[in-house]
C-alpha cells in the first residue's frame, strides 16, 4: 500500500471524488494553477480542467457565498480557505446560510458543501496563522466538524464529507500536513513514512463521519484529543508510564458520545486536549458530557490542558502551545487526586 | 501653533424630514422614451450613462414610447396588471391579518409591485431568484398557490416551511424562488455561485440576484460583483432602490457614488438605471439583462428606482423618519396605476373592468386565506409538530439532536 503525506492524501481524496463525481468543484484563494499554498490541489486543475478547479479572488466571504450558491443549484463544491484564521469574512455564509438553508427550506434548498481550512498551529504561523477556531463551528447547528489526525483518516474522513449531503467544516491540523508532530519542538521532524497511518489505500474508500477511535487502550485515565494533539497525548502517555486511554474524536459533531462515556465508565478519570483556547472551548462540552454521562464513575474532576486564553503568541509559541510536558503534568495531577 | 484646517465629518442627510416638505428635485427624471436602447453585446464602458440615467417607456399620458417598448402583448399586459393588483390585496389582506394577530409579522410591496411581477414574466421558467423578502411578485406571477403563502406567513400546519421561518420568508426550488434569508445581502453573492454553477455544468439556466439599496453597502455584495465580474457568471444583479432601508435614507448606504447603477461600472459590469414603477420599462429592462446572460455576455447590474409607499414591515411607522405625505409626491407614480391607464389609453381596459377585476381579485384573495386560515393561524388552529423543530438541521437525526428531542417528549 502506497504511504502518503497528509497532504498527499487530502490531495488523492479530492482527485478521487472529482473522479467519481462530475459535480464536485474545488477552488479557493491560489487553488488553481499553482495548487494551494500548502499543495493540496496541486494537479487537479491539469487533470480536471479550470472549470472544476480554479483560483478564486480574496474573498472568503465570496468564497463560501458563491458555493453556498452551487450547493443548491446541486454541485458539491469543495472550497478552501487558506487558513482557518480567515474564515471570519465567510462567518455569516457559514453559519445563517450553509448550516440553516436545509432547515429553513424545510428541504427545498440543501447545501452538500464542504470546506476545507488548515488550523492549528506548530508553524510559528503567529496570531492570524495559528488559530483552532473549531467550538466557532461545533456550537452552531447545521454544521458538522471533522479534525483527521493522520493521512489514513484525512482521506477518508473528506471523501466521507465531500459525499455527505450536508455542509462539513473540515479542519486540517497544518503540523501534521508533512508529518506526525508530538509537540516535541525541539527534536528531528518525523516524517509520515514512518508512520503506520500513512498507509492509506490509492482508490475511494471511507471514514464515517461521527465515529471516534481508540489509538491506545489503558486502564488508568481516559484522554480525549483530536488532530496534533492526539500525537501530543500518545508522547506523554509513553514519557510518563501512566496507561492512559488515548481516544481520537476525529469528528466534533456528530460526536462519538459512546465511545467516549465508556472509556471513561471504566477508567474513571478523563483529561480533555486540544490546542484551541480553554474558556468555551470545545473541552468546556466534553467535560460537561462527561460529567453528565459518567458522574457515578469519576474518581477525580474532569482536567482540561488547552491553549491559554490570550492571541495565539509568535515567539513564545512553546509557551503557549499545550504539549506532553504540560499533559504529563495534568496526568500526573489526575492521577493523584481522588 | 496650529495652521492646519479643522476636519469636518460627513453624514449625509435627507432632502427631507417629518414635518418638512417632500423634496424629490434631486431625482433627476429623464423624458419617457427618451434614453437609448444599445445592443445586447455592447461594451459596458459604452453605456457608462445609463448607469445615471433612468430608462422610462410610460409617458404622463400612459403612451409607451421610445426604443424600450417592449414585446407585450395587450393581453400579457392585462396579466401583469392582475399580477400587481393580486400582490397589492395579498398584502392589504395579510397586513390586516397581522394587526388582527393571526401572525407576528408582515412585509407590504406598496409601490413596488411592478418590479417583481414584470422580472418575473421576462425570466425562464427554470430560472433562480435569489430574492429579498420584498419580491413575493416572483411567486404571484409564476402562479405559487396563495394558499400556500398564507400558510407560510401563518406558520399553520400546511406551512410549507413546517413554522420555522419568518412570515414572508418563502421558499420554492419548483418556482425558481430561494429560501429567504433575513442575514441581508447574502443571497446576493449566492446567486452568483448557482450561475457559475450553471455555467459550469453548461446548462442554459440563469440566475437572478435581489438586494435592496440599504444592504449593497455589506461586503456580500461587493463579493458578488467580484465574483460576477472575473467569471462572467450568467446573472442579473438587481438592485431595488426604494429609497428607504427601514428608517435610513438610500444616501447612507450609497455614499458620494452618483447611483446604486454606478457601482457595476468599477467592475466592468454594464450597469442599467430603470423606471421601477413603468412595468413596460421594468421588464424591457430585465429582458435585455437576461438575453445577455443566456448569451454568455455575463452579467448585468440593474437598479430600479422606485419608492417604498408603505412601512418596512409592520414594525416600524414611516411617519417618524419621513414627511408623512412624501409618497404622494414620489415623482415616478404609483406602478399599478400607471399601467392601468396605459392600457385604458390603448383601448385595452376601462375603469368599469378596473373595478370589476378588482372585487374579482378580492373574492379570490379571501377564499384564499379563509382556506390558508382552516389549517390555523400562528395562535391559533393546527400547528406544525414540535418534532419539526429537529428535523431538517441535518439530513440524518444525529445522537445528541435524538437526545434532546427525546426530553421534550416528541
Amino acid at each position: 500500500m502506497p504511504r502518503m503525506t497528509m497532504i498527499e492524501a487530502i490531495r488523492s481524496a479530492l482527485d478521487v471524488s472529482m473522479s467519481r463525481d462530475d459535480n464536485v468543484v474545488v477552488y479557493g484563494e491560489d487553488v488553481g494553477f499553482f495548487g494551494g499554498v500548502f499543495r493540496c490541489t496541486q494537479g487537479l486543475q491539469q487533470k480536471y480542467g479550470v472549470s472544476r478547479c480554479f483560483d478564486a479572488p480574496i474573498s472568503e466571504c465570496g468564497i463560501v457565498g458563491t458555493a453556498v450558491g452551487m450547493a443548491a443549484y446541486g454541485l458539491r463544491p469543495c472550497v478552501e480557505l487558506q487558513f482557518a484564521d480567515y474564515m471570519y469574512p465567510a462567518y455569516d455564509q457559514i453559519v445563517s446560510e450553509a448550516a440553516r438553508l436545509r432547515y429553513r427550506s424545510s428541504g427545498d434548498f440543501t447545501c452538500p458543501l464542504v470546506i476545507r481550512m488548515p488550523t492549528g498551529g506548530g508553524i510559528f504561523g503567529g496570531q492570524t496563522h495559528s488559530q483552532s477556531p473549531e467550538a466557532l463551528f461545533t456550537h452552531v447547528a447545521g454544521l458538522k466538524t471533522v479534525v483527521p489526525s493522520n493521512p489514513h483518516d484525512a482521506k477518508g474522513l473528506l471523501i466521507a464529507a465531500i459525499e455527505d449531503p450536508d455542509p462539513v467544516i473540515f479542519l486540517e491540523p497544518k503540523r501534521l500536513y508533512n508529518g506526525p508532530f508530538d509537540g516535541h519542538h525541539d527534536r528531528p521532524v518525523t516524517a509520515w513514512s514512518k508512520h503506520e497511518l500513512s498507509e492509506v489505500p490509492e482508490g475511494h474508500y471511507t471514514t464515517p463521519l461521527g465515529k471516534a477511535v481508540t489509538r491506545r487502550q489503558g486502564e488508568a485515565v481516559t484522554i480525549l484529543a483530536y488532530g496534533t494533539m492526539v500525537h501530543v497525548a500518545l508522547a506523554a502517555v509513553e514519557e510518563t508510564g501512566i496507561d492512559a486511554e488515548v481516544i481520537d474524536l476525529r469528528t466534533l459533531i456528530p460526536l462519538d458520545l459512546e465511545t467516549i462515556a465508556t472509556s471513561v465508565a471504566r477508567t474513571g478519570r478523563c483529561i480533555v486536549l486540544h490546542e484551541a483556547t480553554l474558556t468555551s472551548g470545545f473541552g468546556a462540552e466534553l467535560a460537561a458530557l462527561v460529567q453528565e454521562h459518567c458522574f457515578y464513575h469519576l474518581e477525580a474532576p474532569v482536567m482540561r490542558v488547552t491553549g491559554w486564553d490570550t492571541p495565539y503568541p509568535h515567539a513564545q509559541e512553546w509557551d503557549y502551545f499545550p504539549g506532553p510536558a504540560r499533559l504529563g503534568r495534568a496526568l500526573r495531577d489526575v492521577m493523584e487526586a481522588s | 501653533m496650529n495652521s492646519l484646517t479643522p476636519l469636518r465629518f460627513h453624514v449625509p442627510e435627507p432632502a427631507s424630514r417629518p414635518g418638512g416638505k417632500p423634496d424629490f428635485s434631486g431625482v433627476a427624471i429623464p423624458k419617457a422614451g427618451s434614453t437609448r436602447r444599445p445592443p445586447v453585446d455592447v461594451a459596458p464602458e459604452e453605456i457608462r450613462d445609463l448607469a445615471y440615467s433612468i430608462i422610462r417607456v410610460l409617458n404622463h399620458e400612459g403612451q409607451a414610447i421610445g426604443p424600450w417598448v417592449p414585446d407585450l402583448t395587450q393581453d400579457e399586459l392585462v396579466a401583469g396588471l392582475r399580477h400587481m393588483m393580486t400582490l397589492r390585496t395579498f398584502d392589504a389582506r395579510m397586513q390586516m391579518a397581522q394587526r388582527q394577530g393571526k401572525t407576528s409579522f408582515y412585509m407590504q410591496h406598496t409601490g413596488e409591485e411592478a418590479v417583481s411581477c414584470a422580472f418575473r414574466i421576462a425570466l425562464g421558467p427554470d430560472d433562480m431568484n435569489f430574492p429579498t423578502y420584498r419580491q413575493a411578485g416572483l411567486l404571484i406571477a409564476h402562479d405559487y398557490p396563495l394558499v400556500d403563502m398564507m400558510c407560510q406567513i401563518y406558520s399553520n400546519a400546511n406551512d410549507p416551511m413546517k413554522g420555522r421561518q419568518l412570515p414572508v420568508f418563502y421558499s420554492s426550488r419548483k418556482h425558481g424562488f430561494f429560501s429567504i434569508s433575513g442575514n441581508l445581502a447574502t443571497q446576493f453573492v449566492q446567486a452568483v455561485g448557482w450561475a457559475m454553477a450553471s455555467a459550469i455544468k453548461g446548462d442554459s439556466r440563469i440566475a437572478a440576484a435581489w438586494i435592496g439599496d440599504g444592504s449593497t453597502a455589506e461586503s456580500d455584495f461587493h463579493a458578488a460583483l467580484v465574483f460576477a465580474s472575473t467569471y462572467k457568471a450568467p446573472v442579473v444583479l438587481n438592485v431595488v432602490n426604494n429609497q428607504w432601508a427601514i428608517s435610513t435614507f438610500q444616501g447612507i448606504a450609497r455614499g458620494g457614488s452618483g447611483t446604486f447603477a454606478a457601482r457595476g461600472l468599477g467592475f466592468g459590469i454594464p450597469a442599467l438605471r430603470v423606471d421601477g414603477n413603468d412595468y413596460l420599462a421594468t421588464y424591457a429592462v430585465a429582458k435585455w439583462a437576461i438575453e445577455r446572460a443566456r448569451l454568455n455576455l455575463g452579467p448585468t447590474l440593474i437598479e430600479y428606482v422606485t419608492y417604498r409607499a408603505g412601512a418596512h414591515s409592520t414594525s416600524d411607522d414611516p411617519s417618524a423618519y419621513r414627511p408623512k405625505h412624501e409618497s404622494e409626491e414620489w415623482p415616478l407614480g404609483d406602478p399599478v396605476i400607471r399601467l392601468k391607464q396605459h392600457l385604458i389609453a390603448a383601448g385595452a381596459w376601462s375603469e368599469q373592468r378596473h373595478k370589476q377585476t378588482e372585487a374579482e381579485i378580492l373574492a379570490t384573495v379571501i377564499a384564499a386565506q379563509k382556506e390558508a386560515e382552516s389549517f390555523g393561524t400562528l395562535h391559533s388552529g393546527s400547528k406544525p409538530s414540535s418534532r419539526d423543530i429537529f428535523e431538517d438541521v441535518y439530513t440524518e437525526l444525529p445522537p445528541h439532536l435524538r437526545r434532546q428531542r427525546q426530553q421534550i417528549g416528541v
